[in-house]
């Protein structure tokens, strides 16, 4: 490493923003949750199994998992102009990908399951906190899972490997610049379903990305488990 | 048969194949077809480029424009990445609202070009705050034979690569008619290329024909160039039901650089 990096937080290389998960946040819905990592907070609502409109959508085999993400308006210092963008488009999609693997919907043909993912407000890491809370979401509804999603943000500024970038550490530019690697994987499983990342990377250094993947989804892992036990312990209707 | 869907014994045979190291064509799970580039697809473009990997061709055009900086970077001009998966390149796309693969496919070329560094936006600042220049790249599929993404990223670099800037008069206005003999400021170090490798079973390969892209089940792009003499990942999206594992990712890791010098060298026949 060529000189000590320090991050603008103070926070340690592989150290994640304070996590925040709440489960059952939209009594309305059949499973909901919110995530947070730090300024980052997203929210998310499961709404069925439930049958498929248009009909000829439907597929006799499985349900189908429909996600749609996007940012409020009042999220981002600059006014988003409601309404989808190829951007929360592009990451609705992605995000979908991401959380596949881990459902099983083969026990309702021709339904849909209707993922709806909002960030109340953004600094940086949005689609990860997203796919967080909608795994979450997920489980609360009682979908048959194999596991849960855990998404992070890792990347780099400078040489340094840093994990959870803010807008801030997005936005550096000196020597390498800032990269942002946005990756999702099965917490329990080697099924790494996200991968996005923009910037500048060693392709030999990816190696050593993917093992800090590991050990931060971990303990993301381990606050979202928290969060879903404790809706259960309590005894909170689902 | 043209608009009929993979069928599972195309899919079993292909899967088969591939875990035996062949493809239906004879090539090797990592080979690239046959490379060309044209220039001057278009006069009346500012660049201009036609990418085909054997039977995959695509067309590429840069316009030029002037106008107002973004707030965020008022001494730099802008890139804009658009285009449309014309009806006209193959049975799959159809008219109407663009779906998914349209809208990836710009943003994915925009990603390997922007975040590469290739061009010098500084440079296409006209008047600081006032005018500046945006590059427009606009993509074209003309016959879908699979692996777009990465011909169209060597279609963008061929066409910003023969890009001449059009006369600017003093009040600011473009004489499109009148090409000066000013070309983009751009790097010469770094080239972006892009490798979008597909997973079938347990093999991956690249370069695939319509063929075996439709009977891939997962897809991820890199968008890769040089920076100070090393290579630098510069752009990363996974598409696709089913994951990859981190061995996966580890091999494709040592693929890229092997395959970044091989494209280089073909390239420079055309560039």
């Amino acid at each position: 490493m060529a000189k000590e990096h320090k991050r603008p937080d103070g926070r340690k290389f592989d150290e994640l923003r304070k996590m925040i998960a709440k489960v059952g946040v939209v009594p309305n819905a059949d499973g909901s949750a919110m995530f947070a990592f730090g300024d980052t907070v997203a929210i998310a609502a499961v709404y069925g199994p439930r049958q498929l409109h248009p009909q000829h959508m439907q597929d006799p085999s499985t349900g189908i998992l429909r996600c749609n993400y996007d940012l409020l308006s009042f999220s981002v210092y600059d006014r988003k102009k409601p309404g989808p963008s190829r951007r929360s488009q592009e990451i609705s999609k992605v995000t979908e990908w991401a959380l596949l693997p881990a459902v099983d919907l083969s026990a309702f043909p021709n339904t849909v399951v209707d993922v709806q993912i909002y960030i109340l407000q953004a600094d940086a890491g949005t689609r990860t906190a997203g796919i967080n809370a909608a795994s979450m979401a997920l489980a609360h509804a009682g979908i048959p899972m194999k596991d849960l999603v855990c998404s992070v943000a890792l990347g780099k500024n400078d040489q340094q490997l840093i994990v959870d970038l803010t807008k801030e550490e997005e936005d550096y530019h000196e020597g390498e610049g800032a990269t942002d690697f946005a990756i999702a994987k099965l917490a329990n499983h080697d099924e790494w379903t996200l991968m996005q990342m923009d910037g500048k990377i060693q392709p030999e250094r990816v190696k050593e990305l993917l093992e800090l993947a590991n050990k931060v989804c971990a303990e993301i892992c381990t606050v979202q488990t928290k969060a879903l036990k404790s809706v259960v312990e309590t005894g909170d209707e689902k | 048969m043209s608009s009929m869907d993979t069928s599972n014994l195309t899919k079993e045979t292909l899967k088969r194949m591939f875990a035996e190291g062949k493809r239906f064509d004879g090539r090797g799970l990592t080979d690239y077809r046959n490379l060309s580039i044209e220039y001057g697809v278009s006069k009346k473009a500012e660049g201009s480029a036609r990418v085909r990997f054997g039977n995959s061709d695509v067309v590429v055009g840069v316009k030029l424009q002037t106008g107002e900086p973004y707030p965020d970077s008022l001494n730099k001009g802008n890139l804009m990445v658009s285009g449309d998966l014309l009806p006209l390149a193959s049975p799959r796309y159809e008219s109407g609202p663009p779906g998914f693969n349209a809208i990836e496919l710009p943003r994915l070329v925009d990603r390997a070009v922007r975040e590469s560094g290739m061009i010098d936006f500084e440079k296409l600042c006209i008047k600081e705050g006032e005018l500046v220049w945006t590059v427009i790249i606009d993509v074209y599929p003309i016959n879908d034979d699979g692996n777009m993404i990465d011909a169209s990223t060597i279609g963008a670099i061929a066409a910003l690569q023969s890009t001449l800037m059009p006369e600017l008069d003093e009040s600011g206005k473009i004489n499109y008619e009148k090409k000066t003999k000013n070309k983009l400021p751009l790097s010469q170090e770094t080239l972006p290329l892009s490798f979008s490798f597909f997973k079938l079973g347990d093999s991956i390969i690249l370069d695939p024909t319509r063929e075996e892209e439709e009977a891939c089940d997962t897809r991820i792009t890199f968008g890769a160039s040089k920076w100070n003499g090393q290579l630098m990942l510069n752009s990363c999206q996974k598409k696709g039901d089913l994951p990859l594992t981190q061995a996966e990712i580890e091999k494709i890791m040592q693929i890229i650089p092997v395959k970044f010098e091989e494209i280089n060298k073909k390239l420079k026949k055309f560039l």
